[in-house]
């Protein structure tokens, strides 16, 4: 075989392969098996299956939950994904960006009383990026994001 | 607090200066070696004449004439170095995998010094990516790093294309070494792919891609001009790596020097 024709057959080949392990991750993606966070309805659902274990889980931060008590540095709440809730008992100050209706993925395992005690705290942001409306109180920032599908 | 003036009222732009001190400069250089314009300039130093005064007004614009972001407030303006990053990252690899294809399909040796150049530019972007993304991670979700699926598909994205390298210099023929770089840049492409569609197929703590629709219409002008910018910027760091390429590709083709001549 000359070598253009074995270049040519490689270029194939290469992109044969390319495409098929493309689109094999594409189809093998769906499978949930494997997934950086559960929502409070999938966490809850497992029952009691899911206690004990390091597990994360996403959701929304739910509106007047926040209890926050900085000298002892605890911080309540709840995360809700629309239909289930879990509330979330953890230590230290949460990330900056932290607030109600916010979306955050916590780490950490449920307890045997069905409480979330959290390992860590991270705050998820959506792909939205606006200016503040003049005169918005800082509280209200977050409102103006429409909350997003999981 | 120092406030600096928007970018419009200003009478000279930042970047208008940049690119007259760097024109002043080169022809400086010239005078001053006894010679005005020896030879043409290159071409690909307009493109970075213009990236480079791009990026200066894009810069500008980002950290004083953009708004605070509402969430995020003044840590929202590294996205005015991260979003062109990851573009021009996805753009320059792309145009590796279409380089890698054109060498195989046509054997032309220009095909394979510009797979190589492609490759190192993506990786130097990667870098820049990873770095300013975590550096934009920490203060917004709260980590530097986690094992998450977009996190993870663009470190795995680098390797690979830091593989192409590494098996390009493993290989002494000449022939061979192109030939492999260029499958394993077609290989490696997959991962760019994987990278990009990860926030859409798996669950990640990054947001999807965000598009004008949700992004406030000034900021989309600024992360136009940054991206254009990043694009002239690549253009010509790709070039000159190219020159460096051709000149060490004919130096190894040169015949021998002939032994020398003991008097």
């Amino acid at each position: 075989m000359s070598p253009h024709a074995q270049r040519r057959l490689f270029a194939i080949g290469a992109l044969v392969i390319a495409a098929g392990a493309f689109a094999w991750l594409s189809q093998a993606s769906m499978s949930q098996d494997l997934v950086y966070y559960w929502s409070p309805t999938e966490l809850l659902s497992k029952g009691d299956a899911a206690k004990g274990a390091t597990v994360r889980i996403m959701g929304l931060v739910e509106k007047g939950s926040v209890d926050w008590k900085p000298n002892e540095q605890t911080l309540v709440f709840r995360v809700t994904d629309g239909s289930k809730q879990v509330t979330i008992e953890g230590k230290g100050a949460p990330p900056q960006m932290f607030r109600e209706g916010i979306g955050v993925v916590v780490e950490g395992e449920m307890g045997p009383d069905g409480i979330f005690r959290s390992h860590e705290v991270l705050v998820k942001h959506n792909n939205e990026y606006k200016p503040p409306v003049a005169g918005m109180p800082p509280a209200d920032m977050s409102k103006t994001l429409v909350t997003e599908g999981s | 607090m120092i406030s600096l003036p928007h970018l419009a009222s200003l009478p000279v732009t930042p970047g208008q200066l940049t690119g007259l001190l760097a024109i002043l400069t080169i022809v400086l250089m010239n005078i001053s070696r006894g010679r005005v314009w020896y030879h043409l300039p290159s071409w690909e130093h307009a493109f970075g004449l213009v990236g480079l005064s791009l990026l200066v007004d894009g810069q500008y614009l980002g950290l004083v004439d953009a708004p605070r972001e509402a969430m995020m407030g003044e840590t929202g303006r590294i996205m005015y170095v991260h979003v062109p990053s990851a573009w021009l990252t996805m753009v320059v690899f792309l145009f590796t995998c279409i380089f890698a294809v054109a060498f195989l399909l046509t054997g032309k040796r220009v095909f394979d010094l510009l797979v190589e150049s492609t490759t190192e530019v993506g990786i130097v972007l990667s870098i820049l990516l990873q770095a300013t993304g975590m550096l934009f991670a920490k203060p917004t979700w709260g980590v530097y790093w986690d094992w998450d699926p977009r996190l993870v598909s663009t470190t795995v994205m680098m390797l690979s294309f830091m593989g192409v390298l590494s098996l390009r210099a493993a290989l002494d023929d000449a022939d061979r070494r192109a030939t492999w770089t260029s499958v394993g840049a077609i290989l490696a492409t997959t991962s760019m792919g994987v990278t990009y569609m990860s926030v859409r197929w798996w669950r990640s703590i990054h947001q999807m891609q965000s598009s004008p629709d949700t992004v406030a219409k000034p900021m989309v002008l600024i992360l136009r001009i940054n991206a254009f910018a990043f694009l002239f910027l690549s253009v010509w760091l790709i070039a000159r790596r190219w020159r460096i390429a051709d000149a060490q590709a004919r130096m190894d083709e040169a015949p021998p020097l002939p032994p020398e001549v003991t008097v």
